[in-house]
């Protein structure tokens, strides 16, 4: 007899830790009691993600999905539910609606995915595939049934803003595009993803590389061009091989060169590769890039939309913004503008990384708080330890401690507490991270990518890095930490461009919200968690240690000595402060100060 | 194929989306899909691909198709691996190393078993089903 109903037991590590395994104990012996085994199988599974309403359990195949169950419950899902097919109301989940007042959205499910619809679900490499799952209707519509304006107009009720970063209003950028008279205009599409930990649009090329391709046709239509070009970084060759399958599938089709679809319009894309420059990511430096110059900025106006890629008006789009275009097309611009806050609407894609428990590539509706983001889709942090901050943003956005953790997210929002949306990278740090630390750690990054062209992120970055630098080893005065402020305030304003108008977001929130921190680092000379290695000592406290000599064999560098049995003694001259010992002492006897 | 008119992208719509839905359908033996994004080949989902095709060879369980798909995004549990085959409730697996992948043949495809631990929950329902207004 075949199994018809699956009971899952979340086992994750927080659910583990409230005893989801006697539930699960429980629910087995009461399937068997009944005389279910033969129909019903019970199983442990991963971690679900909403570890903050654990211990979970969910009934397939109808889904239901119970949340805080205990293992006395455990009989009345067993008598209720399997017996008599009716669920247990008082575990089902009923928390608050999610942020979205859409019915797509189950109700503890806190994930929408629009960008990401067909990631996960096709292969990527079948252009069949995405066909069935209404690929190219978008393009097919906006060619039979709508002219370039109400292409535009679609998009301007949608709400939709660039998800590049900046947040500039899409349909906007399209119309100042459209209105300039040229005999050839541009499509780009800004895949030159840039930041560490952020990989977002690598995942969207990978996953639904046409939903791009079917986006800047769209694109091309609406603003009268011709031409699209991806400007892809180099070091993410799944994706750019991908995009090539892509974009032959769509030429043999007619999807993409002339007379799409017997409509007498013309479009093309070509895929142009770059060299990992940051600072590529920037639209005039990218645009400069394709056309062989060094991928430096150029101030604006004139916008690209006026005067881009070859002095031709252009438009250019990221691609997590691109992707969202073929769905607003095919369900509508108030379908879209239903999801989100007042100001931002539709969903955002984050790549959540750090010290979470779940780390992965979510999407969701805007005006998720971050609690959520973290605790419930993250399943919180790990080890459990403490939440400290969340960098989103990357290097350019900042830091954002836990008393913001229930602020609705959204384009200003964000801003309003010194971060920015940005591409979506989202960092998570616990207690055992420094700020000063996490600070030089970014800051090095855009003083390593700044191009040099302006002499404010030039020469501001480099200065503040100096100053960090000094502070994380123990020389800093108070003096120095007005001068970083000093200094990111000048940077923020006098940049050429955004890579050097954002560089000093991360020091500059890391002052505002862990100030303190940074005072202890240059009043007392003292790094509270432990991070600047200039400012700790490891040492052994004698009448705890019991001579087991695991320190001893695990420090890299020897400098452990000791009898065995007896206290041993680290030689701080030949310590490299690594931490080793400190991690494997089990009996509390490393100190470090 | 040459250059296709609208008519013919809804045909091949509707083809294309029968065939989608046959998957799972008793018609086939079902479909283990691979999320084959850059995070799952670094974690190995090569290999689980190569044991699955395999396996089910070994078996000689023909008629169950192997493909790849982009990032289901569950990072922290890659290779992840969904398998939809008839008379089981989809689901998808996430640390699939080829043993489990073994696993997922054995107890999952012919055993009808789900398997302990390795079942994660799918992060998002489905936008796109039932499908949006079907193009014209």
């Amino acid at each position: 007899m075949a199994y018809t109903q699956f009971v899952l037991v979340c086992a994750g590590t927080a659910c583990d830790s409230c005893h989801s395994r006697a539930i699960y104990e429980r629910l087995v012996e009461g399937v068997r009691a009944h005389g279910l085994a033969d129909r019903v199988q019970v199983v442990r599974t991963g971690c679900f993600g909403f570890c903050a309403q654990g211990p979970v359990v969910k009934v397939l195949p109808d889904e239901s999905f119970y949340v805080k169950v205990q293992p006395t419950d455990a009989d009345e899902i067993v008598a209720e539910h399997l017996v008599k097919g009716r669920p247990v109301r008082r575990l089902l989940y009923s928390g608050p609606a999610p942020a979205a007042a859409v019915t797509e959205i189950p109700f503890y499910q806190k994930q929408l995915r629009i960008v990401l619809r067909n990631c996960g679900l096709i292969d990527p490499e079948n252009v069949h595939e995405y066909i069935a799952r209404d690929g190219y209707a978008a393009l097919a519509r906006v060619l039979t049934e709508m002219t370039p304006e109400d292409v535009i107009e679609e998009l301007r009720r949608s709400g939709l803003r660039g998800r590049g970063g900046a947040g500039y209003p899409t349909w906007k950028k399209w119309s100042f595009t459209k209105v300039v008279e040229a005999d050839v205009k541009y499509v780009i599409c800004n895949a030159d993803e840039g930041d560490p930990g952020a990989y977002m649009d690598r995942s969207t090329l990978e996953g639904d590389p046409h939903s791009i391709l079917e986006a800047m046709a769209i694109a091309g239509y609406a603003v009268g061009a011709h031409q699209g070009y991806i400007y892809v970084r180099a070091e993410y060759p799944l994706a750019i091989h991908r995009l090539d399958i892509a974009i032959r599938q769509a030429r043999e089709l007619g999807l993409l060169g002339r007379d799409i679809l017997g409509r007498g319009f013309d479009f093309d894309i070509d895929i142009r590769l770059g060299a990992g420059a940051f600072v590529c990511g920037e639209e005039t430096a990218l645009i400069a890039s394709i056309e062989g110059k060094r991928g430096m900025p150029v101030p604006r106006p004139p916008y690209p939309a006026v005067r881009g890629l070859w002095g031709r008006p252009t438009v250019i789009n990221n691609v997590e913004t691109l992707a969202n275009v073929p769905v607003i097309i095919l369900k509508g611009g108030d379908w879209f503008a239903s999801i989100g806050t007042e100001t931002s609407k539709g969903t955002k894609v984050f790549a959540l990384t750090g010290k979470v428990n779940n780390s992965g590539l979510i999407e969701v509706p805007m005006g998720i708080t971050l609690r959520e983001i973290i605790f419930d889709i993250g399943g919180g942090i790990q080890g459990g330890k403490r939440f400290k901050a969340v960098q989103t943003g990357g290097p350019s956005g900042g830091l954002i401690p836990e008393q913001f953790l229930d602020t609705p997210i959204d384009y200003e929002s964000l801003a309003k507490l010194g971060s920015i949306m940005g591409s979506g990278g989202m960092i998570v740090m616990d207690e055992d991270d420094c700020i000063v630390d996490v600070n030089k750690f970014y800051l090095e990054f855009t003083v390593d990518e700044s191009c040099g062209k302006c002499a404010p992120c030039r020469i501001g970055g480099r200065t503040m890095y100096n100053l960090l630098t000094k502070i994380a080893e123990g020389r800093g005065t108070v003096a120095d930490i007005e001068q970083i402020q000093t200094v990111a305030t000048a940077m923020q304003k006098a940049s050429l461009c955004g890579l050097g108008q954002t560089a000093p977001n991360p020091v500059l929130s890391g002052l505002r919200y862990f100030g303190d921190e940074y005072r202890v680092h240059v009043k007392e000379r003292r790094c509270p968690a432990g991070r600047c290695r200039a400012l700790i000592t490891y040492t052994i406290l004698p009448d705890k240690c019991i001579g087991c000599t695991l320190c001893a064999r695990r420090c890299p560098v020897n400098c452990i000595s000791g009898e065995r049995r007896k206290p041993h003694v680290i030689d701080l001259t030949r310590c490299i402060k690594c931490g080793e010992c400190f991690q494997a002492c089990k009996f509390g006897a490393v100190q470090r100060s | 194929m040459g250059k296709i008119t609208l008519e013919e992208l809804r045909e091949l719509r509707e083809r294309a989306r029968a065939e989608l839905a046959r998957r799972g359908a008793d018609a086939s033996g079902g479909d283990i899909i691979v999320g084959m994004g850059t995070c799952g080949l670094a974690a190995g989902a090569r290999e689980t691909m190569s044991t699955l095709v395999e396996e089910l060879n070994r078996r000689g369980l023909s008629n169950v198709r192997v493909r790849p798909t982009g990032c289901m995004g569950l990072c922290h549990s890659e290779p992840t691996v969904e398998v939809r085959i008839p008379g089981m409730p989809a689901v998808i697996y996430g640390k699939v190393t080829p043993e489990v992948a073994q696993r997922i043949v054995e107890e999952h495809v012919l055993g009808h078993k789900l398997l302990d631990d390795h079942v994660y929950d799918r992060p998002a329902p489905d936008l796109m089903s039932p499908p949006a207004r079907p193009g014209k």
